[in-house]
Order: C-alpha cells, then structure tokens, then sequence
C-alpha cells in the first residue's frame, strides 16, 4: 500500500531517467570521447552537484542562494590543502627557504605552517571537513537568517556579499591561501599520482559514482514527506507554521543539504582539475551555478545535471569559437530561461517529449506506460 | 486568582498591540471555558482578526498576556502553539495549492514534524486511516488524490477545516468559517462545523447572524480593538451599546 | 594600528581618509537613490544597475570627446550637458528594460534578479565591443581640476566637492520628486496598492516604467560623476552592485534617509580603515560588520513596523 503511494510520484520514471543518466555519463561518454575531453566532462559534472544541490534549496525551497561557489570552494579548498601538503614535502621544496610549507607561503615571507593548515596532514580529517566546514558555514548563516525570517531577494543578495566577501579574503590573504592564483601545482593522492591518464579515468568514474550517490539521496529527501513539505512551504509559507513546522529548521536543512553536497563537488573538482582558485568562489561562478539549475529545470534533479553539462559544453566550445560572442549568449540565456523556459530542459522534455512518448507506447503498450517526466512533476507557474 | 485562571482553558489578559502607534487591540481581556463554544463578532476594523493572530502567535502582542491551558502563549512560536494544542483556520482558504487534497491532510497530521521526522516519516496504515476518515468527514473523500488548486471554493474551505481536524486541536479558532460560500455549501459546513466543535472548546469570528444563534454559547462584541460587550446573544443583541455601533453611524 | 602617529597626524588622516570617504559617499548615494527607488518602490532587484551608470559614464566620455573636438569654446560647462545626457540615455534604456523585461516578471523578484544579471553581463559585452576592454577616463574643464587647502595639512580636491553638491543637489530633487510631487504620490499608491490604484485611475503601467526610467536616469547621472573620481571599463559598474546593494538593504528599503545614512556609514567607515589595513581587508571587515548587522536586524536600520 504504501510503496505504491510513494510510486505515484513517478519514481519509475525517475530510475529510467538514472538508468539513462548513467548510461550517458559511465558507458557512451567514455567510449566517444578522448580522455581530454572526458576530464574536460568530469569538470563539468562536478557543477553538477552544485546544481542539484540548487534545485533542492531554490526550485523545492524557494531559497535563493546565490552564494553556492563559497561552499564548492570550501570542499575545494578542503581538498587542495591536503594535496598541497602532501606535495609539499621537505625534499620537495628544499629549494624553499623554509622547506616543508606550500611554495606560495614561501613566496609570502612565510617560516611555519599556519595552525589551521596543521590538521590537513591526515586524510581523513580532509575529508570530514570537506564535508562538516561547508555545512557549518551553511549552518550557521541559515541560522542566523532563516530564524530571523530573511528570505527572498534580501537572502539572495546577502549570500551573493558572502561570496563577494570570500573571494577578497581569499586574494587578500594570499599568505594563506595561495591567493588569486589559487592553490596550485598538486601532484599525488597518498602517493597515487593524480595526473596521470589512468588516474584522470579513475577520478572520473569515481565522480559519477558519487553523483549518482547524490541523486539518489536528493530523490530520497524530495520524495519524503519533508520533500512535499518544502513544496508547501515555498507557497504558503505561512500557513506551514500553523500545521505545526517550524520552517526556520527546514530551511537550515535544505540549505546545508545543498551546502554539503556542492562541496563534494567541489573536493573532486579540485581533484579532476588539478587546482583550486578564487575564481570558482566569486559572485560570477556562483551566479552561473543557478543558471545550470535553471537550464536544467529547476524542479528537476536529473535536469540539473544536464544543465550543467549543456551550460558547461556551450560555454567552452563558444569561448573557443567566438569568445565575443559568449556574453551576450550567456545574458541571453539567463533572460531566456527566466522569461520563455521557467520550468527549464525538463519543462521541455516534459510538455514535448513526454506527450510523443505517451502516444508512442500506446500504440505499442510498451514500457513507459505511466507519465514518464526526468523532472517529476513540472508546475505551471510554479516559478518563483 | 490562580486557582480561578487554571479553570479556563484560554485566559487573555491586558492584550494590547499597536502597529506603529495604532492600537489595533487595546488592553483585551477574554475568557474561554472547557467546551465552550465563543463567537467574536463586531464591524470590519474591530481587531477581531488581529486577537486571532495574536493567540496563534502570528503577531506578537505589545503588552498582555495569553494562558491556554496554564501555558503562556505569548513567548512561543507559532509551530509551538499548534504543538500546545491551538489549530487555526484562515480567512481565506489557506492551503497548500500544489498538493493533492491527501498530502495537504498527510501535511497536517500530527507525526514527523522535525526535520529528521519528516525525512524519516512513513505514510503507514495508520496515517492512510486517519486521511481517510477525515476526507470522509469533509466531504472530499472522492477527491483524495485530486490537486488541491482544482477544489471549489468551498472545497478548500472544507479542506482547511480538515486540515485542522487531523491535528485534533483543544482550542479550535475559525475565522468567517462560512465566508464565501453557496447556501448549500454553508448548510453542509453548518453541518459540518456542529460535528467537529464538540468536545473542544472554539472560537468563531463569524458575521452570519443566524449561524452565530445557532452555535454560540457566549458572544463577544468588539469594537475598535476593545470589547464592548459579553454574554448570550439575546443579552447583546439587547445591550444599547452594540445596537449603536451597528446601526449608530 | 595607530602606533607611530601624533595626534595631530591622526587628525589630517581622518580628515582626509574623511574627505575620500564623502566621494566614495556621493557614489554610493547616487547609485542607491535609483536602486532604493526601483527596490524600495517597485520590489524589483535590478542586478544591471551598475552597468546603467556605466552607460552614463560613457555618455559623458564621449561628450567629453566631442567637446574638446568640435566645441572647444564651450567645453568649460560640457560637463552639465553630459550629465542631461547621460540621464536622458539611462532613462529611455530603464524604459525599454522595464517594458520588455520588467513588467513581464513583477510577481517574480528571484527571476527579475536573475534576469537583469543577464541583461548587465549583455550590456557589458556590448561596451566591451563598442568601446573597447581598455578603461577610458575623461578630461575635465580646468575649473574642476586642482585641490583647495583647508589647512597647511589638509588639501580637498575641487571635482569632489563638485561631487558632493550634486549628490545633495539630486538627492533632494528625489525627495521632493518622491514626497512632494503628484507623480510620486502615484508611485507610492502603486506601490501600496496595484489593483486600487488602478482602479481609481492611476495608469500603473506607466507609472512603473516611470518609475524604473527614473532610477535608471540617476544611475546615469551616477556614472556621470563617478567619470571625475574613477576611470570607466565595461566592468566597472559590477564592482559596485554588492556594495549598493547592502547600503540599500543596510538603510531599510522603504526609507530615503536611511539609504543616506547607510551609504554614510559603510563609505567612511571602508574609508577610515583603508588607511590602516589593506583595502581588501577594509572592505572585506565593512562588509562582515554589514552582513552581520543584517543577521541581526535583517528589515535594516530605518523601517516601520506595519500591520500584515
């Protein structure tokens, strides 16, 4: 009785869309393209994360964080300190006028460790702070506002100046933190050289195999009463207090879900890539990290990984092509998937696609006999 | 005088708030018995509404203080006053529009409401159950699964009371329960609203005149944020002062 | 921080660092009165705002071009001819904005913000094609250059007392515009109350794309005397959204006098500690104190408490 309630929501359309999904990212991909380019996709599809975690946070909770490359980064950073020090042997940097410490502290006049750097010798201290810091941070912003009821375009805006106040700690203190070069340079992964062409497909594949871990989480919470909670919540906020919910708590939840799964993505970005920097943190990548959620649909989990993947593939093969002409097609999209396509590539796939599917299989009374949506269900004027 | 405030299952004393220098409620005191069934009535702008809110904690008072059950009200949230046992009915029919009438009462129902309870919460026999018979009692149990948005206006006004029913409130507070409805819509939420008041105690903002003869036990006349008169409904319909205020301007 | 400095230095320092403050001051008031009055009278977050007053700032360069070239006898009040010109441009592109964008997304104010950031990364693009990527400055009338002791110790330069006239000059042109006149006495109903305005008549329609014409016009004139202090590049007005924004939020949305009195705070205090710490950590130490401020009194400094 009950798993047939919980099937209503179309969670066999969800796991045809996985299947598909993964098919996609594990089997087509890595035959079709050379292993530039699947590390170039692996890139891609850490924003991935950060989207879901979006689509979550703003599509089901109505919060607007504009903030999101502060918590990539972290994960980030969280990672590339302890690739940093693992290359920064005293061997390795007996160049250094204090061998042992990262170069770029070095060049900053630096002569010890700073204390906070002490702890990302251990590789497992790396990677629960990956995961805790960023989640922290969330918490105690989510506290600090969602208590006081901000919310809206003041939350926005006040997330977008926490990005905008990172991105100069970061370049401002680049004794500490490599400054706006970032933290470069990282070579092994306890010993493993992370640089290699085996190792690129390694970390690929792990990747996905994380991704798919998050989905699947992020498909348990919207499908859970909680999920149906925040759809309630971002309509009638109000009126949710009176059904007993204290919405602050939800709202801290929802927003530290997504804080902790965009620094996952994070961690494995720096670990595909090969650096951290500023220029992922800022105003600028964390506003482009809504538009992938928004491309994507943003009530669709699955949606948001292809946004970031179509986002992320245009924006490379057009800086390549016409780097002029990249702006305006990125503003264009922004005003586009705001004004024409709220609901995004699901809203698409569901008003187009699923209708021919529908006619198709029942001519056929194949396998897609029930509503077949990546999105789950799409609402008409459900954006806010 | 404690010993006397604890018979009361709702004691408003001195409850005053003002927006921005307007008194909206002024100095209010309201009693409230076990099972009884209280009207509030008085002219648009009387602050009916606002003592409402005021119990339910959607707006916090200036001054005042308001006991349920032993419990002061004042400093709590509001999530807290539904936990204390408070329900609330909207207006304006307040529901959630995106869900279906079942997850709008599943919302409602009165388990899992922590985040980890929410993310852990089972829709098991027993809450289908109670969905069920509450659906049953509102008159929408052919429209569990129908999309909230696409109920009528009194559906939803049906939905909302159902909404309150499931959390099984001790102090039920309706606001213009019958507004906006067709006759036959307002005989059956007549109905309807006899069945589910007993056994608890209610407060009704209602201007239906022959609605509030037919259920109230005590009304309470208010006029610009104080209340001008108390008693049976002959008693006020009789008080001068009321008379002036509806029919003096 | 104060260590090696007599009293009498401090002084000089905070009169200056003082003196830049009230620039960086007169800046942020111009681009907040039009934000305030977009966000404050229409809800609407305008993420482009910077790059209207960049497009005023450019109208002036070009002025400052055509004068020198072709009217050299008149390029001593070129200047106030700019600045018309500026709001005239600014104005009728807000109006364009607000009638193939804006109105289309009222009851949205998360896509409008996401849909003027898109619309400000295209108007970029677009100075960056016209203009080129280089920052370009204006050359000023010779009675605007030079500085004027106070003291032996202190020196104000004359283009940003200029500056701040025109700040007060326009600051209480919006007042009156908003509290005093008819049209402002629309707005305001509009923003009370759409449908009831509409229904006694008012033309809501135009009153907003007024409205926003009117907050984009001041970003204009902003970027007019921002051309006297700074060098203008297709980016610059990006530097300034975050910024204008917390002033906007900071000093309550509803309320003029506490736009003023929190662009007032944030630019001095940013000011006085820049002469002491680095300028990223100035900034980075105003915007925490800011954003923690908010945490802790998130409907800002001046509001009202209303009825729901």
């Amino acid at each position: 009785m009950s798993t047939t309630f919980l099937n209503r929501f179309g969670s066999r359309a969800d796991y045809i869309g996985i299947a598909v999904l993964m098919t996609l990212i594990v089997v087509v991909l890595p035959l079709t393209v050379d292993i530039f380019r699947l590390n170039l996709i692996g890139k891609y599809l850490t924003y991935a994360f950060v989207a879901i975690g979006l689509v979550l946070c703003w599509g089901y909770g109505g919060i607007l964080s504009l903030g999101q490359g502060v918590f990539f980064g972290l994960g980030g950073y969280c990672m590339a300190m302890f690739l940093k020090l693992e290359a920064s042997t005293p061997e390795a940097t007996k160049i250094q006028s204090t061998p042992g410490i990262p170069d770029f502290m070095d060049w900053n006049q630096l002569t010890e460790l700073p204390w906070f750097w002490e702890p990302f010798h251990s590789f497992g201290f790396t990677l629960i702070a990956i995961i805790l810091i960023p989640t922290l941070f969330a918490f105690v912003i989510g506290l600090a506002m969602f208590k006081r009821r901000v919310g809206g375009v003041y939350f926005a805006i006040i997330t977008q100046a926490i990005a905008a106040i990172m991105t100069i700690l970061i370049i401002g203190q680049q004794g500490y933190t490599g400054g706006v070069n970032g933290i470069t340079d990282l070579r092994t992964l306890l010993g493993w050289d992370i640089r290699t062409d085996e190792a690129k497909y390694v970390l690929y594949f792990v990747n996905a195999a994380l991704l798919l871990l998050v989905i699947q989480l992020s498909l348990f919470v919207r499908h859970s009463k909680l999920g149906r909670i925040m759809v309630a919540m971002r309509d009638k906020e109000d009126r949710i207090r009176f059904s007993g919910y204290s919405v602050a708590n939800f709202k801290i939840f929802i927003f530290c879900f997504a804080a902790a799964v965009s620094a996952i993505g994070g961690a494995m970005f720096t670990l595909q890539v090969g650096f951290m920097s500023p220029s992922f943190v800022g105003i600028v990548p964390s506003i482009e990290m809504v538009i992938f959620a928004a491309v994507g649909g943003r009530l669709s989990i699955l949606g948001a990984v292809y946004g970031a993947l179509l986002v992320n593939f245009a924006k490379t093969s057009f800086s390549e092509a016409f780097p002029e002409l990249w702006l305006f097609a990125m503003g264009a999209l922004f005003i586009g998937v705001v004004l024409a396509f709220p609901n995004g590539l699901a809203g698409l796939y569901a008003t187009h696609v699923v209708p021919f599917i529908r006619s198709f299989s029942a001519r056929r009374g194949g396998l897609f006999d029930r509503s077949v949506t990546f999105g789950g269900r799409v609402e008409e004027g459900g954006a806010k | 005088m404690t010993a006397a405030k604890k018979e009361f299952v709702l004691a408003v004393e001195g409850l005053t708030v003002s927006f921005d220098g307007f008194k909206a409620v002024d100095d209010l005191s309201l009693y409230v018995d076990e099972n009884e069934i209280r009207v509030i009535i008085g002219p648009n702008g009387a602050g009916k509404t606002t003592v409402l809110d005021l119990i339910c904690g959607r707006t916090r008072a200036s001054a005042g203080s308001i006991r349920f059950r032993g419990k002061e009200l004042t400093k709590l949230k509001e999530n807290q006053i539904v936990h204390a046992g408070v329900g609330r009915k909207f207006q304006n029919p307040s529901i959630y529009e995106e869900l279906s009438v079942f997850e709008n009462l599943e919302i409602s129902y009165p388990r899992g409401r922590s985040v980890f309870g929410a993310l852990m919460f089972q829709r098991d026999r027993e809450v289908i159950e109670r969905v069920e018979e509450i659906a049953e009692m509102i008159f929408l149990a052919d429209h569990l699964h129908t999309s909230a948005d696409l109920l009528s206006h009194g559906q939803k006004q049906w939905l909302e009371i159902g909404m309150l029913l499931i959390q099984d409130p001790e102090l039920l507070m309706l606001d213009e329960p019958v507004a906006g409805m067709s006759v036959s819509e307002r005989k059956q939420t007549a109905e309807l609203l006899n069945k589910i008041i007993q056994n608890r105690s209610v407060i009704v903002i209602e201007h239906d005149m022959k609605f509030v003869e037919d259920i109230a036990h005590r009304v309470t006349v208010m006029h610009q944020g104080r209340i001008l008169s108390e008693g049976s409904m002959e008693h006020v319909q009789s008080d001068p002062k009321v008379v002036e205020v509806y029919l003096g301007h | 921080m104060f260590d090696g400095y007599t009293m009498s230095e401090l002084g000089s320092i905070f009169a200056m660092q003082g003196f830049a403050g009230l620039i960086l001051f007169s800046v942020f008031v111009l681009m907040a009165l039009g934000l305030a009055i977009i966000f404050g009278q229409m809800g609407v977050i305008n993420m482009a705002h910077g790059e209207f007053m960049i497009l005023g700032a450019y109208v002036t360069y070009l002025c400052s071009n055509l004068f020198s070239t072709y009217l050299p006898g008149l390029f001593d009040i070129y200047f106030f001819i700019a600045m018309v010109l500026s709001f005239i441009a600014a104005g009728a592109l807000g109006m364009l904005v607000e009638w193939s964008l804006i109105r289309h997304l009222y009851k949205r104010p998360l896509d409008t913000l996401l849909a003027t950031w898109g619309l400000s990364l295209i108007l970029q693009q677009l100075y960056r094609s016209i203009f080129g990527a280089r920052e370009v400055g204006v050359s000023l009338p010779d009675w605007l250059m030079g500085s004027y002791p106070l003291t032996e110790t202190i020196e104000v330069p004359i283009n940003g007392i200029f500056v701040m006239v025109l700040t007060v000059l326009i600051t209480t042109a919006v007042y009156f515009l908003i509290f005093r006149s008819g049209w402002g006495r629309q707005v305001r109903a509009v923003t009370q109350n759409r449908i009831m305005s509409g229904a006694v008549g008012i033309n809501t329609e135009r009153v907003d794309r007024l409205t926003f014409g009117i907050g984009c016009g001041i970003a204009g004139i902003a970027g007019s005397a921002f051309t006297m202090i700074g060098s203008t590049g297709p980016t610059a007005g990006q530097l300034y959204i975050v910024d204008t924004f917390l002033v906007v939020v900071f000093g309550g949305a509803q309320s003029l006098f506490g736009t003023i009195a929190s662009a007032f705070a944030i630019s001095q205090s940013q000011s006085a500690m820049e002469f002491f710490l680095s300028g990223s950590m100035a900034k980075v130490l105003t915007l925490l104190t800011v954003v923690g401020i908010l945490m802790l009194r998130p409907q800002g400094l001046f509001s009202l408490k209303i009825r729901r």
